[in-house]
């Protein structure tokens, strides 16, 4: 564009910031310096390369993260390989924030929960839903292991400004409906393609009405869009959140209000039904109540992943299972998404309701999400999940099928045996 | 960096995320020859037995999806893959490719010209993809300077090492 330029999106500022430029225009490459890195056990393919590329030490321990998550505590030799990978470079390296078994929990739940990430924060992260964190009105990405040990020798790395999509969302989120359901509906108009590259800006009163989990859970699931980070402006909200656990300082931006958008999407979640992604892609959504009455009977139900295992997401699950039984036939997992919500878990109750209704507990992973540790399925097995993919083989076997949804949604389906509405139960 | 890069095509459809490359079991493998064993066990089971070093992938759109796992193309380049068409890439999975030195080439409309078998050429700075089999071609926009560089040096890892060998010292913290 020419003459008068129009104002900078969310994103836009960020990248700006992390680059040092007054301005970033879409399509514009840059080099950002990074605020904060995140490693899990995929880290361990990072020490190889740090080493090969003659890299002698960290850029500043002080802004690199290790949390260990997928396999918790080691379930195979394999894994414990890696777990020591990484504990060896950190005491080698002088990297002191290790979130080492007994200290665990989800990647982005332990960024989130301990203020890793703050407004206006370049983060990234060797796992897709590093997005999760862009709640916190930062670009926070994904990247591989080879990415990061460039990141952990330099500090910085490159990055396309990305043109950004803006949903907009009014209305009231109606009883037993939730995020989720809010964030599965945007991926069933966006898709698995549509925001490739780009970033998705949520907003409106109903976003700034969420509290800061629930934008976790928006966000989580931009990457199932193709997107580069999800975002959410910096407001009370957001401070209130990270007042005193923020690890450094903030730089709270907002998006100009004549913002350039590539796309504007406005949304009235008003008198929204829960939603449900189908087999086999997140972005095959439909009303819950659709499928519900197709009767479709799951073998299990999981409640767990970065995308839904917080305190609210179980406390909300806890009080729909309270007094009611997981239904004969039915394996019902319950993880939560970190060490510390599960101690908050068991001073609440919820991990003695939860057990007396017949559900197991475990303790905090990545757990059933991703087919490689516990929870696997059988190939003709269902699997009703608040996670957020259900590609062909996410649980195990390419011929089992997952349906996506809320805790709520998922708690409803282990008490009925098969994919149930949630407010039936209210 | 080959400019031109010629190969024997294998073609996969649309939305082939990283699970199906790589199965989430194989995850804590990190050694590429026994990964390599495992690659498209979902999406393309002949392939690990029957691909050879040369080949080239040609996928529909948003190939790469899904998980950061780099292992998905630490197998193929262990496999040797010539080279990555794809209608559209997912972001992690192309620089991953990138950053390993794989040519992953985004080129809107190729997997509708060919077929499993057919020979491809790829054309890396005039921006073409050809079918020599079957005499099509589709453009592409070439690779942006900073991504040719990289490939130019073999990826990633020799790029940085290159650098910090030009400081002549490791990077001092702020």
């Amino acid at each position: 564009m020419s003459g008068a330029a129009a104002g900078a999106t969310l994103a836009e500022k960020v990248l700006a910031r992390a680059a040092g430029l007054d301005r970033v225009v879409p399509g514009q490459i840059v080099e950002g310096q990074v605020d904060l890195a995140m490693m899990h056990e995929q880290g361990a393919q990072t020490v190889g390369p740090f080493h090969q590329m003659g890299a002698e030490r960290v850029w500043d321990p002080d802004r690199v993260v290790i949390a260990i998550d997928h396999w918790v505590p080691a379930s195979t030799e394999g894994a414990a390989v890696l777990h020591r990978i990484l504990r060896k470079f950190a005491a080698e390296t002088g990297l002191p924030h290790f979130y080492d078994v007994g200290q665990h929990g989800i990647c982005h739940q332990i960024l989130a929960e301990n203020g890793w990430v703050v407004p206006g924060d370049l983060a990234v992260g060797t796992d897709s839903h590093t997005n999760m964190l862009g709640a916190m009105g930062a670009v926070a990405t994904g990247i591989g292991p080879t990415e990061m040990a460039a990141v952990l020798a330099l500090g910085r790395l490159w990055l396309k400004v990305p043109p950004t999509i803006q949903v907009r969302v009014r209305g009231r989120l109606g009883k037993g409906v939730t995020a989720k359901d809010l964030v599965l509906r945007v991926l069933g108009e966006i898709r698995t393609t549509g925001a490739q590259y780009r970033a998705v800006e949520f907003s409106g009163a109903t976003v700034r009405g969420l509290s800061m989990p629930e934008r976790f859970t928006l966000c989580n699931m931009t990457t199932e869009m193709g997107a580069k980070t999800g975002m959410v402006a910096p407001d009370a909200t957001t401070r209130e959140y990270l007042a005193g656990i923020a690890k450094h300082p903030m730089h709270p931006l907002l998006p100009d209000p004549d913002a350039r958008y590539e796309r504007t999407i406005d949304l009235d979640v008003e008198g929204m039904p829960p939603m449900v992604a189908c087999p086999y892609s997140p972005d095959n959504v439909r009303p819950l109540p659709d499928v519900a009455r197709e009767h479709v009977p799951i073998h299990q139900a999981f409640l767990g992943s970065c995308t839904n295992a917080r305190i609210e997401d179980l406390r909300e699950g806890a009080a729909l299972m309270k007094g009611a039984k997981v239904a004969k036939g039915v394996r019902f997992i319950v993880s939560p998404a970190s060490t510390s919500i599960y101690q908050q878990c068991l001073e609440e109750g919820i991990i003695e309701t939860f057990t007396h209704a017949g559900a197991v507990f475990t303790n905090s992973s990545c757990s059933a999400c991703f087919g490689g540790n516990m929870g696997i399925l059988a190939p003709d097995e269902i699997c009703a999940s608040s996670s957020n993919r259900n590609f062909p083989g996410r649980m195990g076997p390419k011929e089992a099928r997952i349906y996506l949804m809320s805790p709520a949604a998922v708690v409803a389906s282990a008490i009925k045996g098969e994919i149930a509405d949630p407010r039936e139960l209210l | 960096m080959q400019e031109i890069i010629e190969g024997r095509v294998w073609t996969l459809g649309r939305d082939v995320d990283t699970d199906q490359i790589i199965s989430g079991k194989y995850l804590t493998i990190i050694d590429p020859e026994e990964l390599k064993k495992h690659v498209f066990e979902i999406a393309l089971p002949e392939f690990a037995k029957e691909a050879r070093s040369g080949d080239i992938l040609v996928a529909g759109e948003n190939f790469g999806s899904g998980s950061s796992r780099e292992h998905a193309p630490q197998a193929m380049r262990a496999i040797g893959v010539g080279a990555v068409v794809a209608d559209s890439f997912a972001r992690i999975f192309f620089r991953n490719a990138i950053n390993l030195g794989i040519p992953a080439i985004e080129a809107p409309g190729v997997r509708a010209i060919f077929e499993q078998g057919d020979h491809a050429r790829v054309e890396m700075r005039n921006g073409v993809v050809r079918n020599l089999t079957r005499d099509r071609s589709v453009s592409f926009p070439p690779l942006p300077h900073h991504l040719l560089d990289l490939l130019e040096a073999g990826g990633l890892v020799e790029k940085v090492r290159r650098e910090l060998a030009a400081r002549g010292s490791a990077p001092r913290a702020p």
